[in-house]
């Protein structure tokens, strides 16, 4: 009896195997089905909603949503100078900060890639790595006290006679720049690690100067991975509303979405579409830079 | 990959243009689910208690001091959920799953109007009848007649400043909203960071500018609104620092950021507790600046979608009884609404430092309010609460 139980229980696992067996895509499907499902619902149908609302209004009386179709808020973006001034802030700070971590990104990640010994390499990793386990918030007061009034920057300029920024768009431009620089270093150190050292030489054999090198080989291979680490700093950077908030009196993108969102949730949804368009533009004219040639 | 599918940009032009589609298409479709009915049923008889309590409240009014004893006695069990602006318990109570809520006036006019809440039977708090009877039938908890809530407490807000560098001790808010005054503070200047401080300047130019002919500083008409956004422009670039949260203010003025500004309570005991040179208004200024000042009464409200409202009317009795009131006033520090409190305060001159049996003070006091359309006589000619967030945003820039 036993036996025989045990043999209709293999049995249907074997028909489960039989079904599945010569059939790829029936394996793919069902390996896949709850990932993607998940990316399909949870990311982009709940980002559909939100920029559906877009649509909607409210009602001034009740604050209760209105359910149908109309332009209004985006009427208000685009008339209000207020808004404009504020992507317009947005935008430049974040690429600002792009730019910024960029220029301090590379050298670390060249010497990480290219010139470290393997200890090193290690030491330098942890270093990158150990300030993005830490809270953000944690990071973000401790710039507010270093900024602020007889902080650690006002003490360390006074003997020059120079005053520190204080809190306005310099400091949200330095605490951007320097909690998104993890995300530059990490995959331009990636992407030169892929470029052949034998490419380098071969081009100092061919009499190249070390300028040209850079210019003509290295660089045009790393540019992709620049790209890819500048889409995590720009990005950051036009979602952020805390960092504005706390060092500093002007309002970001991000910082008018959080003010409406609990009493005019559709116009905080159009505003929400701010950065999207931003951000596939963004994309747009990297793909024509080429920096999607080499994925 | 790029040999397979040989238009990449197409195809993701495709998504993107069929994900709009359905957009606009569900965004036309979804139809009206009004669901606002505005001024249900009250409460008929109390009857069983159910077992627990949902509440939603401003921090450091449900603490265990008062809430286990009414667990004792009631054997409702309380679940609270503490929010940090009126916004937030706007939107809780929409959620349907809290009992009851600490609201102030510029969240319970939108909890009325948008059907959430229900008038209150306050035959049935017993407690209800002794409550300072300058906090009854106020336009922030009373609707079409009905009370909508029990009176929690009342304050106001403060003005602060640093009593080294700011000389002489200022009267007036023009220190902060004379432009030619606040010139002299650039840059130290702390203000509320909210669409309600509007109303702080309307108060300012209620005084000082009588022709404008603002009397209650939330309902304002196009001009006087403009006037008062207009100021809060010109205050901009003076301002150090605007605040939301206690502690950002409290640490702005104990290293010098900031020198003057508006505050609570909370921020002005924390910092007189760590030694730092500030002071406000005093007593022989009546604790206000000349022009008055803007302030908060707060209602318990029950949901019109209580699961619990047995419970919540012991809890609304329980919370302005008299031994009760006064804990919870004296441990936040503001006016307790339950008159007989004032014989159960520890500090026994706590009634009168905070002016709790003084109605003349509170009529210099305005409580906030929520900006609506009609100014109260249904004229429609006010600025409703969108304008004021609007507003906002633009004198923030």
């Amino acid at each position: 009896m036993a036996t025989e139980a045990t043999a209709e229980r293999r049995s249907a696992g074997h028909r489960l195997a039989d079904l599945f067996h010569g059939r790829p895509r029936l394996q793919v499907g069902a390996l896949l089905a709850g990932p993607v499902g998940w990316l399909v619902i949870g990311y982009l149908g709940s980002l559909l909603v939100l920029l559906i609302a877009a649509f909607w209004t409210v009602d001034p009386l009740s604050g209760e949503l209105v359910h149908s179709l109309s332009f209004e808020n985006f009427e208000t973006l685009f008339e209000e100078p207020v808004y404009r001034s504020i992507v317009g802030r947005t935008v430049l700070i974040a690429a600002l900060v792009t730019l910024t971590d960029a220029v301090l990104a590379f050298p670390i990640a060249f010497y990480m890639a290219k010139l470290a010994s393997r200890r090193g390499k290690a030491i330098l990793i942890v270093a990158i790595l150990v300030p993005l386990w830490s809270s953000y918030l944690v990071k973000v007061l401790s710039w507010r006290t270093m900024l602020g009034n007889g902080g650690v920057i006002d003490w360390a300029l006074e003997p020059f006679g120079l005053h520190g920024p204080g809190f306005g768009q310099t400091a949200v431009w330095l605490v951007m720049s320097y909690l998104w620089l993890p995300y530059m270093i990490l995959p331009i150190y990636a992407g030169l690690e892929r470029i052949p050292d034998s490419l380098i030489s071969a081009s100092e054999d061919l009499g190249a100067s070390p300028f040209t090198t850079f210019r003509r080989v290295i660089l045009p291979l790393a540019f992709p991975a620049v790209v890819a680490g500048s889409i995590f700093t720009f990005a950051l950077t036009l979602g952020d509303y805390i960092t504005p908030r706390l060092v500093s009196n002007d309002q970001f993108i991000g910082n008018v979405i959080f003010n409406n969102i609990s009493n005019n949730l559709p116009l905080a949804s159009a505003l929400a579409l701010v950065p999207i368009v931003v951000m596939v533009a963004y994309l747009l004219v990297a793909r024509r830079l080429g920096a999607f040639e080499h994925l | 990959m790029r040999n397979r599918d040989a238009h990449p940009a197409r195809t993701a032009w495709l998504v993107i243009a069929g994900l709009l589609a359905v957009m606009l298409l569900l965004a036309g479709c979804g139809g009206s689910d009004d669901s606002s009915g505005g001024g249900g049923e009250e409460l008929a008889k109390l009857g069983e208690g159910e077992g627990q309590v949902s509440l939603i409240s401003w921090a450091g009014y449900v603490e265990p001091e008062w809430s286990k004893p009414f667990e004792q006695k009631t054997g409702c069990k309380v679940n609270n959920k503490v929010a940090g602006t009126s916004d937030e318990m706007v939107q809780l109570m929409r959620s349907g799953q809290y009992d009851g809520v600490s609201a102030s006036g510029n969240a319970s006019a939108r909890l009325v109007e948008g059907g959430d809440v229900d008038p209150v039977n306050v035959s049935l708090v017993p407690n209800y009848k002794t409550i300072f009877s300058d906090l009854k039938n106020q336009p922030y908890n009373t609707f079409d007649g009905k009370p909508y809530g029990i009176p929690h407490g009342r304050g106001a807000n403060l003005l602060m400043w640093n009593s080294d560098d700011v000389t002489p001790a200022p009267t007036s808010w023009d220190v902060m909203l004379d432009p030619k005054k606040a010139a002299k503070y650039k840059g130290r200047i702390s203000a509320y960071d909210d669409p309600i401080y509007i109303a702080d300047a309307a108060v300012y130019l209620k005084a000082h500018q009588p022709d404008l002919g603002i009397e209650n500083p939330y309902e304002l008409n196009e001009e006087q609104f403009e006037a008062a956004v207009n100021l809060l422009k010109e205050q901009r670039p003076l301002v150090g620092e605007y605040w939301s949260e206690a502690t950002k203010q409290i640490a702005a003025f104990a290293n010098g950021d900031s020198e003057v500004g508006t505050t609570w309570q909370y921020q002005y005991f924390a910092l007189q507790e760590e030694g730092k040179p500030v002071a406000a208004s005093p007593a022989s200024q009546g604790f206000l600046p000349k022009e008055g000042a803007t302030g908060w009464s707060d209602t318990w409200m029950i949901s019109s979608q209580a699961k619990h409202p047995n419970c919540m009317y012991m809890w609304m009795d329980w919370i302005v009884s008299p031994k009760v009131n006064a804990e919870v006033a004296e441990f936040f520090g503001e006016a307790p609404a339950q008159s007989k409190a004032c014989e159960q305060t520890a500090d026994k001159q706590f009634c009168s430092k905070y002016h709790a049996e003084n109605p003349g003070f509170w009529k210099r006091v305005y409580y906030w309010e929520t900006p609506l359309a009609d100014c109260g006589d249904g004229s429609g000619d006010c600025k409703d609460y969108n304008d004021w967030v609007q507003a906002w945003t633009s004198i923030k820039g």
